[in-house]
């Protein structure tokens, strides 16, 4: 599974670190940041539920 | 047969009366199920597009083709007493498209990261302790929305925007009066100005003085010529309006609803982290206390799941509707704190989906279970019958809630 975020067009709305803390994350200015590029099994379906929810649809997941 | 034909013959008018106060109106459920994109005649006469599905809700709010400007023509206003609001206030980002909406929104949102918020948490369990006691301390009946649901919010956002929370029975009164979407125009121009001058002359005080809180820091991007002074008081007015009603209700309204469900009442009280953080997320979708839809004006034509929406028209996406579509939750209607996801709209969706969200889940998610540990023996003491829902506020609850324990 290979994450990647659009930052530029991130609102901040935190939802993906609400739903996998172990692969996103905001910086200071509130715009995501992605901790594991490469996010093992454990964390798929929590992966694939932040790019759900991501308001702005920033998230692309590659499975 | 042309769209003007259509809107002429709109027999459904929106919003609808609910027959039961913790469910949407179920004429909401029969459209989603034979007409979701359908006409709806609103207070003005207007026959705006209303959507109560799931998937389509979705994809119209995060659609740039739909605009969430109202002084465009079309756009859908909620009621008179919005429109006159509209007509007078300044508005904030929330009323804006992108760029304007991105460049003021991307100044805030460094101040509602889900870390940045996490870092309130002692105040937040704090303030509620507090108010707990304060309970405790005083007759074993009491009014939980005054105790409690109302000033747990109230505090927490004073408290982050540097408000004095001496005041609040002032702006708490203006909040209330301009929610109120039966308010007559003088109520309205009188709350609209009297809130927005005392934060006028707030963000020009901590601009010159600034001390630690979010007012302050956006004064000094005034004083750095990012912002206008205009633009800080508008930004406060929001979240101060915002911060009130919508967390308060969700105390409010989602204590009665755990209390007529002890058995998730009980998981709640006696659960672990990632119970409460489920069941905070259920209360959430099956509330959806912002319940007057969410308005937007379509700014070319679009197709919508078949539908032709015209350029000019305003949509209503019932996002109420939508957290009940049996095509995206099943048994939408059952309360089950055990359903496990944050896929709801309640927040809405899209580049205006709410930035306060990582403060209202961490103030839910320690205001229920602290109530229902200290209070195990928490109940309502009158009948649904005698309480006064909030059918005609802007953000639906409860108006009071008679409780003892």
């Amino acid at each position: 599974m290979k994450v990647t975020v659009d930052k530029d067009m991130c609102i901040g709305a935190g939802q993906c670190v609400v739903t996998a803390p172990d692969v996103f994350d905001q910086d200071d200015d509130g715009f995501v940041e992605v901790l594991n590029e490469n996010p093992g099994e454990g964390d798929a379906e929590a992966v694939r539920d932040a790019a759900h929810v991501c308001p702005a649809r920033v998230i692309t997941v590659e499975e | 047969m042309t769209t003007t034909e259509v809107s002429e013959q709109a027999q459904t008018s929106y919003p609808m009366a609910r027959e039961c106060p913790y469910s949407p109106p179920a004429e909401l459920g029969r459209l989603q199920a034979d007409e979701p994109i359908t006409r709806a005649r609103i207070w003005d006469g207007s026959t705006p597009w209303l959507l109560t599905r799931y998937a389509d809700v979705r994809s119209v709010l995060a659609d740039p083709r739909f605009s969430s400007d109202p002084y465009r023509d079309g756009y859908p206003t909620v009621a008179a007493s919005r429109k006159i609001r509209q007509d007078r206030q300044r508005p904030s980002f929330i009323f804006m498209d992108d760029p304007d909406h991105a460049r003021l929104r991307k100044m805030l949102i460094g101040e509602f990261t889900v870390r940045r918020i996490e870092t309130l948490r002692p105040l937040i369990e704090q303030t509620v302790t507090e108010l707990l006691d304060a309970m405790e301390a005083g007759p074993r009946e009491t009014d939980l929305v005054q105790a409690f649901a109302l000033p747990l919010p109230s505090l927490v956002i004073c408290h982050l925007l540097g408000v004095p929370y001496a005041d609040h029975a002032f702006f708490q009164e203006q909040s209330h009066a301009l929610l109120d979407l039966t308010s007559g125009e003088e109520k309205v121009v009188a709350a609209l100005d009297a809130l927005q001058g005392y934060l006028d002359e707030l963000a020009e005080a901590k601009r010159k003085n600034p001390t630690d809180d979010l007012i302050s820091r956006l004064g000094a991007r005034v004083n750095a010529g990012e912002l206008e002074i205009s633009e800080v008081s508008a930004m406060a007015f929001l979240l101060l309006v915002a911060g009130h009603e919508t967390t308060a209700n969700m105390i409010g309204l989602g204590t009665l609803t755990l209390l007529h469900h002890p058995d998730q009442a009980a998981l709640v009280r006696d659960g672990d982290t990632a119970t409460v953080r489920s069941a905070v997320e259920e209360l959430l979708r099956v509330l959806t206390v912002t319940h007057v839809g969410r308005r937007r004006v379509a700014l070319e034509d679009v197709e919508v799941d078949g539908t032709l929406i015209r350029a000019g028209e305003g949509v209503i996406l019932a996002a109420e509707a939508a957290n009940r579509d049996p095509e995206k939750y099943s048994h939408p209607d059952d309360l089950d704190i055990t359903r496990g996801t944050n896929q709801h709209v309640a927040f809405g969706f899209g580049i205006h989906q709410c930035l306060g969200q990582p403060l209202a889940r961490i103030e839910l998610q320690i205001a229920y279970p602290a109530l229902l540990q200290r209070f195990p023996d928490l109940r309502v003491t009158v009948p649904d019958s005698e309480i006064r829902f909030r059918e005609e506020m802007a953000v639906y609850g409860v108006h009071e809630l008679p409780v003892a324990f």
